[in-house]
């Protein structure tokens, strides 16, 4: 209390900061329903043709439109082929195709579809036409949705019931989540990627330590990251039970979207400001925090089949036997068991099948940059399949124009059209029988990549290529030579 | 709408064993290729009940005669992680559950599962043991989620806690697990919402 005649106090001193989730949350708060929960608005709402066709059945049965018409935007990305993308064999594809495109015209939504030429997968879609936005909510059916977290948005998966209570109310029931902020500080050693960053983060705090939380990424690496290097982290949130993560905005994320196609340029300076006065405070409070001295991250690969069965690339398969708890040796002992691979052997030497550079997580143009940079005058091994997938069919103009395509056809891989591709079976990019693929994707679940006996080892593009070319998991910083800290980007 | 209150479930039980069993375990993203969710029902856990080299069945519960008919899946930990796709509980609806039991829940399969009246309960680690035991023991034993309450009772005499979010167990026992009425009452504050946002 002050006493009279004391000088005023600034009520700031009394106020304990909010991070950028409790921001966008408040600003979000449309009200607090009977059951306690919150009615959030969700400013941007992505949709896909794997998720989306019964919440339009559901809107036509209870005879209701899309609320928001000009909020929503769609593309097709999960069940497009990759080679002639518009020709699906498979009826089914076909018949959501159709579906997504009559549900756009029918209800007046945004579609990027495979004429327009911004086709390509939601999370790469969203940030390229600058959709993805600081300081928004964004709602899509899809668990990868974390990925718009990289520009400051708070941004989740939903399932189909919930993609109808979006269409038609541009509203959901949700709980609010606590945040955990990560701090990762120090320098990432030569040949260490933002990927490798979050398998290791998931390696630590495990696929279930997230449950509950937001995600906030902070600290030196995570300040020096590109917003591509953002998005990869944040995708793999959901890997790590966070329903969503995002990392505050910053110059970078303001420099990435101007001039972008849905960027109202109209006051720019304005709306900079605004998107920046979102990033978390100070002084926020936060439910947890942990820290992470990015010098002990290694490039990190998946031995199981869940992802936070990480180990670095110098380590050796998880012996059950060491195991601490009875739980943990009979997920060890499962895993080996589905993966074919021998505890206490060193993974560096796994033979490979298939090698995957794509996804939501790595599909992008830095990506294809960064490995066209080192994979000139070598080889795809013989007997490995190896495909590149853009992220979106600007990726692949980009890459075009960068001269990228040529550079990973003369080093054996296979260059394909935008999509989901390999990375979860919804396209006639498959595993077969028991193969064993290097991927560049998100999941390493059992049956993830379309055989019921593949198997999945995740890793960063870079190390994805150091497969391909040597038939075996390599350490990429031996074939490439990244141990000189100024090849690297 | 006025919705049926879930104030709580009951049947025989089964319980699935392995942590962080993810959506497509559940259900495998090839059966996603379907414009509607009726027919899911047939393909839930679908491979690993069948050999995916000769078709035959696999030593899985689902296939364990004990247990045909169950209708509360018990399991351990992170049960539902992966993909978000409302297409795995659908189908666990679909084949015949009614509620879960498990040491923990991802919160997406959670949050779908509520939406669709399925009730997902936390139990501790041992009183999953104890539970596995108990059904093992006797599958025709009854257990029965008590929603309301927040425990879990069997024939067999078994009856311990478990917990959900407040808002979840009201949401399920007021009948509001769906909430497009409501949100939908809220018009007019969603338009005003909408013109203090910039961007929309």
């Amino acid at each position: 209390m002050q006493g009279a005649g004391a000088p005023p106090t600034p009520a700031i001193f009394f106020t304990m900061g909010k991070s950028l989730f409790q921001k966008v949350w408040d600003a979000h708060t449309v009200g607090t329903l009977a059951d306690g929960r919150t009615q959030l608005f969700i400013g941007t709402h992505l949709i896909h043709e794997v998720t989306s066709p019964q919440a339009f059945g559901m809107l036509r049965d209870l005879e209701l439109k899309v609320k928001f018409p000009h909020r929503t935007f769609a593309t097709v990305d999960h069940i497009v082929p990759t080679i002639d993308q518009d020709a699906p064999q498979d009826p089914l594809a076909a018949e959501m195709m159709q579906a997504l495109r009559k549900n756009a015209d029918d209800f007046g939504v945004t579609y990027f579809d495979l004429a327009s030429g911004k086709q390509g997968i939601v999370h790469v879609v969203g940030p390229e036409q600058g959709i993805t936005q600081p300081g928004t909510t964004i709602a899509c059916g899809d668990s990868h949705t974390a990925t718009h977290g990289a520009f400051g948005a708070i941004a989740f998966g939903i399932g189909t019931t919930q993609v109808r209570d979006v269409l038609a109310t541009q509203t959901l029931a949700l709980e609010a989540l606590k945040v955990r902020r990560i701090e990762v500080n120090g320098d990432l050693r030569p040949g260490v990627y933002a990927k490798d960053v979050i398998l290791h983060i998931i390696r630590l705090l495990g696929a279930k330590g997230g449950i509950g939380y937001g995600y906030e990424y902070a600290g030196d690496v995570f300040d020096r990251m590109s917003i591509e290097e953002r998005m990869t982290v944040c995708n793999m949130s959901i890997e790590g039970g966070a329903r969503c993560g995002y990392v505050n905005p910053d110059a970078k994320t303001v420099a990435y979207l101007r001039g972008r196609p849905y960027v109202d340029m109209s006051d720019f300076d304005a709306t900079a400001l605004r998107w920046l006065s979102f990033a978390s405070d100070p002084d926020a409070r936060y439910d947890d925090i942990v820290r992470i001295n990015a010098g002990a991250i290694e490039p990190t690969v998946t031995w199981g089949i869940s992802p936070d069965h990480g180990i670095s690339i110098t380590e050796t398969i998880p012996d059950p036997a060491k195991a601490a708890t009875p739980l943990e040796k009979a997920s060890i002992e499962e895993a080996l068991a589905y993966m074919k691979l021998e505890a206490g052997t060193p993974i560096q030497g796994v033979k490979i099948d298939v090698a995957f550079i794509g996804s939501c997580t790595n599909g992008r143009i830095s990506d294809f940059r960064e490995v066209a940079k080192y994979i000139r005058g070598h080889k795809v091994a013989a007997g490995v399949k190896a495909i590149v997938v853009p992220g979106s069919q600007i990726v692949a103009i980009q890459c075009e124009q960068e001269g990228l395509p040529k550079i990973f056809t003369d080093a054996g891989f296979e260059w394909r059209g935008a999509g989901c591709s390999m990375c979860l079976a919804m396209n006639p990019d498959k595993l077969v029988g028991d193969q064993l693929c290097a991927s560049s994707s998100n999941r390493n679940f059992k049956g993830r990549q379309g055989s019921p006996t593949g198997r999945t080892v995740l890793m960063s593009p870079v190390m994805v290529a150091a497969a391909a070319i040597n038939g075996c998991i390599s350490d990429a910083r031996e074939l490439f030579h990244l141990e000189n800290p100024a090849a690297v980007a | 709408m006025a919705l049926d209150p879930v104030t709580q479930v009951s049947g025989r039980a089964v319980f699935i064993p392995g942590a962080d069993i993810d959506t497509d375990r559940i259900i495998p993203a090839r059966f996603m290729k379907c414009v509607t969710f009726d027919g899911l029902g047939e393909f839930a856990f679908y491979d690993v009940r069948f050999d995916s080299e000769t078709g035959g069945k696999t030593a899985h519960p689902l296939n364990d005669p004990r247990f045909e008919g169950a209708s509360i899946l018990v399991a351990g930990v992170n049960f539902g992680c992966g993909s978000s796709r409302e297409h795995a509980p659908q189908s666990l609806r679909k084949y015949g559950f009614n509620g879960v039991i498990a040491e923990s829940f991802a919160e997406i399969f959670f949050g779908n599962s509520t939406t669709l009246a399925m009730p997902c309960v936390i139990a501790t680690a041992a009183d999953v043991v104890k539970l596995r035991d108990a059904i093992e023991a006797n599958p025709a034993t009854v257990v029965t989620i008590d929603v309301e309450n927040l425990r879990v009772t069997s024939a067999c005499g078994l009856n311990f806690p478990v917990t959900m979010t407040d808002s979840a167990r009201e949401a399920l026992v007021s009948g509001r697990w769906d909430p497009i009425q409501e949100l939908l009452d809220n018009a007019a504050a969603i338009d005003a919402k909408a013109k203090e946002l910039h961007y929309v």
